[in-house]
């Protein structure tokens, strides 16, 4: 009975550490795939770390190989990135960091957004107050040759 | 051969001088003696393409005749190089590919010249900036890059060769694709700069330019995406858009272009934003120039080295001159563009396409701002950093998820006002229908293959691609119900079949329609582009027998061997393909050396269905055990892009064909009713 709890027990161990080790390591090609599509090979190919495919590129297997062994040792995305900018230079980075200067580099396409909506809602109050609409009633029908003008108008506008 | 090039070109130089110099003292000092003049400028306009295509045909000619005493012929081909490579190694080079962009702006010159007649004064105003442009290209052709240098020393046997990523079917196209969307630009913007200077009255330039326009969008747009489907197809990294400068630098253009074809509707229907559009289409003149400087100038790192040079200099000098001229003829003539703007209502279309340059602009700003931020920060900082695709896709999916928003949002508005009833009535059952999409792409099984099973809750780029389907899906159903309300009003009228009344309904109105086609194509593009969300790959070393798995499929490498002619040496892998188990197909990843240029090339293997790309990459042989190693990718949903740049194709070719004669008149005057009526131009 006691053999049989602990073999029960035993399994129940060696499985748990089985999906563990399958969790960490699909967790572990997870960080792989994500950091080694933030870095660039070092090459001068200009391309990313993990689609750089060019025959006899002297760096990126190596590369590789230390993202892996960085990720296997259990360091953080961010101390991965470090030790490749240590190693790399700046230039391995696809993007720019949020700090610093660089930060200039994300604010600015949402800070032209922004000034352009402000834009938009001055140039919409300024043009809406040019058209204030007349009262209903106030203007005769329009008939003749400047009814024909209208509705040439109107076909311009509406494409009918 | 070199000298009678040289001296064509020289002679087209000569040519375009005169035909600028001459057309323009003949618009300044108008009277009998100067309008003769003009003529003989026009017909020096003329006589430029002639000259420039004689020296395009000699270096062609030269190519085919393995003449190596030419340095470009010997730099870019080889006897052993095919002869549809020959012909396209005219572009291949740097010379060759300048000689190309004037021979094309040469051509654009000819059929405008030719069509003086429209408005004789106005084109040829235009005619004298094309051929100012000209002289521009011609001095640097003559000067700074002259195609028709000569080799020093003794004759070589034969050439280096062409960049064997340049052999590939694609790339027979994908340049004068590209080239003509960035050399079209110049006809608006001449036109556009040409009526500034002559206080052009009306709208009748756009009108004029409005096609012109179009052709060039719709060459840019296929150059793109050509590039696109070509990087995809040769280079083998499982993409086919890097954010890559050059690439960047096509993109430029073509945002401001789309911006300025929505925003000329503006000044034609409303005699709205004059100022606005002639600034846009100077931008996107500059634009394209702009692009080409980046190219050749190597200010950025790029994959496309084999572009750059030392005449970058030549275009900023360009692009300043062209800048300068433009302001100092706004400056001047400012007071004619003066428009009364009003506004009746912010739920107009006018409103949607301002926020539709809006964002247009924004987006070129930020492609722009990526590209040259590396130049900034090295100015700053002192060092140069990299902006790659995870700052691209940062920043432009969540504009581009506006846009499509707008797309599905701007047809529906009516010019003037629309009521929010209307609005009400006309989407919400388009919403709905995207709404129920997303509902049904997040509840199916993920084991039906992507897009089904989405989990957006997980991860960002799982969320944006839920977004972008569902976004797409709500555009695609606005332009149906578009479509089907208008042929209904027709069928009422004609009594037709509703899919005929349809039909008429696009040929009544082509540029409408035809954009809604375009929109359409545009989410079927962006479909795709969603897929890459769900991208996966795998790398196998693989020997006779052995088996790689991904997704559905197994692969199965069948055998591995070797082949040799004249032009290159190859290695491929034969594996059989499988999917859930059941034979699929075969297919033949191979990697090629050739021998002039001593280069490798990927020519990749690619099963592609609507659902995804099962991509095969030879990746190159172990050199321990001989074996080769195999790179699959699993790309969903990347037909739908190419099916969508067709769709786009259609949609723009749609939009040129003229409008048949609209029946539908105001019989007699209507009294206005209590409540509001149905906004006509909101497709009622």
């Amino acid at each position: 009975m006691l053999k049989s709890v602990f073999l029960k027990r035993a399994l129940q161990v060696v499985l748990l550490g089985a999906v563990i080790f399958t969790f960490l390591a699909a967790d572990q090609d997870a960080r792989f795939q994500s950091i080694g599509h933030q870095l660039m090979c070092s090459c001068g190919c200009n391309q990313v770390l993990l689609e750089c495919n060019h025959v006899g590129c002297p760096l990126s297997d190596g590369m590789r190989n230390e993202l892996a062994s960085y990720i296997q040792r259990g360091d953080s995305d961010n101390l991965v990135m470090q030790a490749f900018v240590q190693k790399y230079g700046p230039t391995v980075l696809l993007a720019p960091t949020t700090t610093g200067f660089n930060r200039l580099a994300w604010i600015m396409p949402f800070a032209v957004l922004g000034f352009g909506l402000a834009g938009i809602y001055f140039v919409v109050r300024a043009w809406r107050k040019r058209a204030a609409p007349l009262p209903a009633g106030s203007v005769p029908l329009a008939q003749g040759e400047e009814l024909e003008r209208y509705s040439e108008k109107v076909r311009k506008e509406t494409e009918v | 051969m070199s000298q009678i090039g040289s001296f064509t070109l020289l002679l087209a130089l000569a040519l375009s001088a005169y035909s600028f110099l001459a057309g323009s003292l003949a618009l300044f000092q108008k009277n009998r003696a100067t309008d003769r003049l003009g003529e003989t400028a026009r017909r020096a306009g003329i006589a430029t393409f002639a000259a420039v295509l004689l020296a395009a045909v000699v270096l062609v000619v030269a190519a085919f005749t393995n003449d190596f005493s030419i340095a470009y012929i010997y730099h870019h081909t080889n006897r052993d190089l095919p002869g549809p490579y020959k012909f396209a190694a005219l572009w291949s080079g740097q010379e060759g590919s300048l000689l190309f962009w004037s021979l094309l702006l040469a051509s654009y010159g000819l059929v405008l010249r030719l069509r003086h007649k429209t408005d004789t004064r106005l084109f040829a105003y235009a005619s004298a900036i094309i051929a100012g442009v000209q002289v521009f290209f011609l001095l640097l052709l003559n000067f700074a890059a002259p195609p028709f240098g000569v080799m020093q020393g003794s004759l070589p046997a034969d050439g280096t060769g062409l960049n064997p990523l340049l052999q590939y079917p694609e790339m027979v196209i994908h340049p004068p694709m590209l080239y003509l969307g960035y050399v079209g630009f110049t006809v608006p913007f001449a036109f556009a700069l040409g009526a500034l200077i002559m206080k052009y009255p009306g709208e009748k330039w756009i009108h004029i330019t409005r096609r012109w326009t179009m052709v060039t969008w719709g060459f840019l747009t296929c150059g793109i995406f050509l590039g696109a489907h070509w990087a995809y197809s040769v280079l083998g990294w499982g993409g086919y858009w890097a954010w890559d400068p050059v690439e960047n630098a096509s993109l430029l253009p073509w945002l401001t272009g789309t911006a300025f074809l929505h925003s000329v509707m503006m000044q034609e229907k409303r005699g709205m934003l004059k100022v606005w559009n002639v600034w846009l289409i100077f931008t996107t003149f500059l634009l394209s120039i702009l692009g080409t400087f980046l190219t050749r100038s190597g200010v950025v790192n790029s994959v496309h080295a084999f572009a750059q040079s030392s005449i970058g200099n030549w275009f900023l000098w360009f692009m300043a001159i062209v800048l300068a001229a433009c302001l100092y003829f706004y400056w001047k003539n400012r007071s004619h563009l003066a428009s009364e703007h009003k506004l009746e209502s912010l739920v107009s279309r006018e409103s949607s396409f301002l926020f539709n340059n809006l964002l247009f602009l924004v987006a070129c700003f930020a492609v722009l701002w990526g590209t040259l931020f590396p130049i900034l920060s090295e100015w700053v900082e002192g060092h140069k950093i990299t902006v790659g695709p995870p700052f691209f896709n940062r920043v432009m999916i969540p504009i581009a998820l506006l846009l499509i928003l707008l797309t599905a949002l701007g047809p529906l508005l009516a010019w003037r006002k629309t009521s929010l009833e209307s609005i009400r009535r006309n989407f919400f059952w388009p919403a709905v229908g995207a709404l129920a999409v997303a509902v049904f792409l997040m509840l199916m099984p993920a084991r039906w293959g992507t897009p089904f099973g989405m989990k957006p809750w997980q991860e960002i780029s799982s969320f944006y691609a839920l977004m972008a389907i569902a976004l797409s899906a709500l555009v695609a159903f606005t332009v149906i119900s578009e479509f089907v309300r208008g042929g209904r009003v027709i069928r009422r009228h004609t009594g037709r079949n509703l899919f005929s009344s349809m039909v008429q309904l696009g040929h009544r109105n082509t540029r409408r329609y035809g954009g809604y086609i375009v929109h359409f194509g545009v989410i079927v593009i962006v479909i795709g582009l969603s897929g890459a969300a769900f991208n996966q790959n795998k790398e196998m070393e693989m020997g006779f027998g052995d088996r790689m798995n991904i997704g559905p499929y197994s692969l199965v490498c069948r055998s591995y061997t070797q082949d040799d002619n004249p032009n290159y040496a190859s290695e491929w892998a034969i594996i059989d393909v499988s999917k859930n188990g059941k034979p699929l197909t075969t297919m033949y990843p191979e990697r090629r050396f050739y021998k002039a240029s001593e280069q490798t090339s990927t020519i990749v293997a690619n099963h592609s269905t609507l659902q995804e790309d099962l991509y095969l990459v030879y990746e190159g042989q172990n050199q321990d055990t001989g074996r080769p190693v195999i790179k699959v990718h699993l790309n969903p949903l990347v037909m739908w892009i190419w099916i969508g740049v067709w769709i786009i194709i259609v949609g723009t070719i749609l939009a040129l064909v003229p409008n048949a004669p609209a029946p539908v008149r105001v019989a007699a005057p209507v009294p206005a009713r209590e409540s509001e009526p149905e906004p006509i131009g909101a497709g009622n």
